[in-house]
């Protein structure tokens, strides 16, 4: 007996409230850009430049007694957090302590880590730096625009791929739902106030390449089954590719998310955030590539011009089999 | 119909064969680690019991190529240093002004008397003229002081560019100029770097180029990003010292006011030298890759003044007898005086290859840093973490593997077995390929396997739902597992494809750890789609083959 996740034989009709899906989506993209225009992002030193301490004591954390304690320094801005993780011990407690960007451009310097190391030890003898990062405010602005440079290469890259493979409406489907995939998880992102670095980028740009991984297979299918039912009506056959393909997307998204929710779990905290925006990008990719890719390309739908049969799919690599 | 040549098949098993045995040492780690360290110090340092004993612990014959463990991993200091190229600007200048002031002097009947304006930009000088009717003749011979810029991109440039207005002439140098010389300051900035940490001898250091001005520097296993930057610090001591002896005994007794030191290129080589230079590198002016009479590869130097006379006298008076040029306390050559040599330069020659002279230059010229380096970026990563990494990362892939093996047998039976033979071969690919080309595992790298893990089945599921279709449309086993790979493919292609081209983007666009993701997301698509095309194929065929089935469940 085999387990299955969709029965065989499925026909939903997936466009029978194609409007309602496509206001959705639309409003939930307003939402996570109103978001990330009211609120901001929280983000890491690696955007904004300053530097985080991670610390490790025996003793109970008392994060005011932190603060009263690096008051003196008069270091400007300063974030505590204290770091909880299933895997560590009784008593070892964890803290992020973040200091922000200093005026003269460079990284805060060893000597004010040791005036704060030594600040912290008088109120919790023992406590260690795990880990000290420091980014000076000129190059964070750097990688701002190289994080930024680097989604849109990605984005229009497959633009013109999916363009030269298929046809310009698969391509603006496929986009539009990459658009819709990022600017939700840059929402979410936003809207819980997690910490979006570097890192972050590395998930955004791998959602992007998941959600167009899926995208890419349902249009596939609606390539091929362009050309074996010449007569039905566009929606029909975007119906029947996807009901077609929804077993295998059902189990590639499930294997995906089986890895990512153990990552989640076990991965221990440094990585989160990032293993977080992945498994978001998972869910709203699967959705994105049925419902906001397919719905655009019925919505500007596809030339079929039968009378040269064969040539339909765009060029000579459509075609390819083994 | 379902056939594949015996040279493929051989092929695709030798594939994975090559893949396991590169993986394999990355399963006793430290155990071959110890043993390529200590393959690497026999090397450097000759052969000790205790050395081959442990060069012995992994067989030579063996693959012995490790997966880098990235500073997130390893724990260790990351530093982004940016070097301050103007600062060298101010001293070109300076340089140039006696030459400036002498040839003007010269000829003060035309030109007039002169005075160099103080204050300014610093990268400048300004002279006022008594007379504004020397200006021409005055600009005609400050122009002639000019040089040709020694790069590629400013060839048919000056070095210098003269103004004059009214009575004040202007000195400055030419962009083309600048470029040359920021070029030559940050490579010498990352020659002197490079040496100084060497010298600490951490593994594996990284020391890069980032940009036109910008050194990144990342040592595993140091304890903090200060005790790095304490190390670059430092200044680089070149010495020219007389040879007392040479020998390969590096206890010998010195004998007061001498010290023993190594050679920097010949092993085993120890110098015996007078502890008292006879010159230091600080009054070194210039040197410069050159060739000498015989054509041999050679470097010119040239002393200032006090370091020249210093130098004439000691040569003339040991004409013969070896003389050392150290550097931090190794010899980089010994060369014997052949004459005296007056006026302060000189010429080291050697069996110089000309690559090894134009080292040998550099390393003269990095005597100190010739600029100073502000330090934008530092990270310092407990060892700690890194283990806490590693171990929180080795759990969750375990996992998550187990996971995915029984899903896919729950929903594809036998297939799913096939499937779970190839998902392990494609880590154990993954991890082979990275070894192979000495590539970084970093934190997010090990979410990236992770994820290959969930997506490498992908490709197997898009052939299996295929192979399910094409059943239920009535056609038989072998012509239902033909079809199914044949029509899954163009999915496959390109929804790798598109993937891989992120994959590409993000390793060119990013840096450390998130570079690291690039690869191994890279990769796995690579192995992935290597296998489930492949592998799993061959697997199913030779089970056909064996059993050939009358119907099959997928």
């Amino acid at each position: 007996m085999r387990l299955k996740l969709v029965p065989e034989g499925t026909s939903f009709d997936f466009f029978k409230r194609w409007k309602l899906w496509l206001g959705i989506s639309a409003l939930m993209v307003v939402v996570g850009f109103a978001s990330f225009a009211l609120q901001g992002l929280n983000y890491g030193i690696d955007f904004r430049g300053g530097t985080t301490v991670r610390t490790e004591a025996t003793q109970d954390l008392d994060i005011a007694t932190y603060r009263d304690a690096i008051a003196p320094l008069e270091l400007g801005d300063i974030t505590i957090t204290e770091v909880f993780d299933p895997s560590f011990d009784e008593d070892q407690h964890v803290a992020m302590i973040r200091i922000e960007a200093q005026a003269d451009g460079e990284a805060l310097s060893s000597q004010v880590i040791a005036e704060v190391q030594a600040a912290l030890d008088a109120v919790a003898p023992g406590i260690k730096f795990i880990s000290v990062e420091s980014v000076g405010p000129k190059v964070s602005g750097e990688l701002v625009q190289t994080a930024i440079l680097a989604v849109a290469l990605a984005i229009g890259a497959v633009l013109v791929y999916i363009w030269l493979r298929f046809e310009w409406q698969f391509a603006l489907g496929a986009v539009a739902a990459l658009v819709h995939d990022v600017i939700l998880t840059i929402g979410v992102f936003s809207e819980l106030q997690i910490k979006f670095d570097l890192a972050i980028i590395a998930a955004l740009l791998t959602i992007v390449g998941y959600s167009l991984n899926d995208t890419v297979v349902v249009f596939d299918r609606v390539r091929e089954n362009l050309r074996r039912y010449k007569q039905k009506p566009l929606a029909e056959v975007l119906n029947i590719s996807i009901n077609e393909t929804l077993s295998r997307t059902m189990m590639t998204s499930v294997t995906t998310l089986l890895a990512l929710i153990s990552l989640y779990i076990l991965g221990g905290d440094v990585i989160r955030g990032f293993v977080f925006a992945m498994i978001w990008g998972v869910v709203v990719g699967t959705y994105s590539s049925i419902f906001v890719a397919s719905t655009i390309l019925l919505w500007l739908g596809v030339k079929r011009d039968w009378s040269k049969p064969d040539n339909t799919a765009g060029n000579q690599f459509a075609n390819i089999d083994a | 119909m379902l056939q594949i040549d015996t040279w493929k098949r051989v092929l695709i098993w030798l594939v994975c064969v090559a893949g396991l045995l590169l993986a394999l040492p990355n399963a006793f780690y430290s155990r071959v680690e110890q043993s390529n360290d200590a393959v690497a110090a026999i090397e450097a340092q000759g052969e000790t019991p205790e050395r081959l004993e442990m060069a012995g612990a992994w067989p030579e014959w063996m693959p012995s190529g490790l997966v880098n463990l990235g500073l997130d991993l390893r724990g260790g200091a990351h530093l982004l240093a940016e070097v301050r190229v103007a600062d060298v600007y101010a001293a070109r200048m300076d340089a140039l002004w006696p030459e400036v002031r002498n040839t003007l002097r010269d000829e003060r009947a035309t030109v007039g008397t002169f005075r160099r304006i103080p204050g300014g930009p610093a990268d400048q000088i300004r002279l006022r003229l008594s007379d504004a009717a020397g200006l021409s003749r005055g600009l005609e011979l400050v122009r002639g002081l000019a040089n040709p810029v020694t790069s590629l991109t400013g060839a048919g440039a000056t070095d210098i560019v003269v103004s004059g207005a009214g009575d004040v002439i202007t000195i400055a140098l030419s962009d083309e100029e600048k470029l040359a010389s920021d070029d030559r300051t940050v490579r010498q900035s990352l020659e002197i770097i490079r040496r100084r940490i060497d010298e600490v001898g951490t593994r594996e250091p990284t020391i890069q180029r980032q940009g036109s001005d910008r050194i990144l520097i990342q040592v595993p296993g140091i304890g903090s990003a200060a005790e790095l930057k304490k190390i670059i610090g430092t200044t680089a001591q070149l010495t020219f010292n007389p040879v007392v002896s040479r020998g390969t005994d590096g206890d010998a007794n010195a004998g007061v006011g001498n010290k023993v030191i190594p050679s920097l290129d010949e092993p085993g080589t120890y110098y015996t030298v007078e502890s008292a230079p006879v010159v230091t590198g600080e009054e070194l002016v210039d040197a410069q890759p050159a060739f000498d009479q015989n054509g041999q590869a050679a470097v010119n130097f040239r002393f200032n003044t006090s370091g020249a006379r210093k130098f004439g006298d000691y040569t003339a008076q040991n004409i013969g007898a070896p003389f050392a040029i150290v550097l931090d306390d190794e010899v980089i050559s010994a060369p014997v005086i052949r004459s005296h040599i007056p006026g302060g330069s000189g010429i080291i020659t050697g069996n110089f290859t000309v690559e090894e002279s134009t080292n040998l230059a550099v390393l003269l010229r990095a005597g100190a840093l010739p600029a100073e380096l502000q330090f934008l970026e530092e990270r310092t990563i407990g060892p700690e973490l890194g283990q806490d990494s590693i171990d929180a990362g080795k759990v969750a892939t375990v996992v998550a593997f187990v996971a995915v093996l029984v899903f896919m047998v729950l929903s594809y039976g036998l297939f799913g077995m096939f499937a779970n033979i190839a998902l392990m071969l494609n880590i154990t690919l993954i991890f082979g390929a990275l070894s192979l080309i000495g590539g970084t595992l970093t934190l997010p790298g090990i979410a990236g396997i992770v994820l290959t893990v969930g997506m490498a089945v992908d490709a197997n599921v898009l052939i299996f739902e295929r192979i399910r279709e094409e059943l239920k449309a009535g056609r038989g086993p072998a012509r239902a597992i033909d079809e199914g790979y044949s029509k899954a493919l163009s999915a496959i292609v390109d929804a790798n494809i598109t993937t891989f081209i992120t994959a590409v983007i993000l390793f060119a666009m990013g840096s450390g750890p998130v570079r690291g993701f690039a690869i191994t997301l890279g990769l796995g698509i690579l192995t992935s789609v290597f296998t489930a095309i492949f592998v799993t194929r061959l697997i199913i065929v030779m089970w056909f083959e064996r059993r050939r089935p009358k119907t099959i469940e997928v």
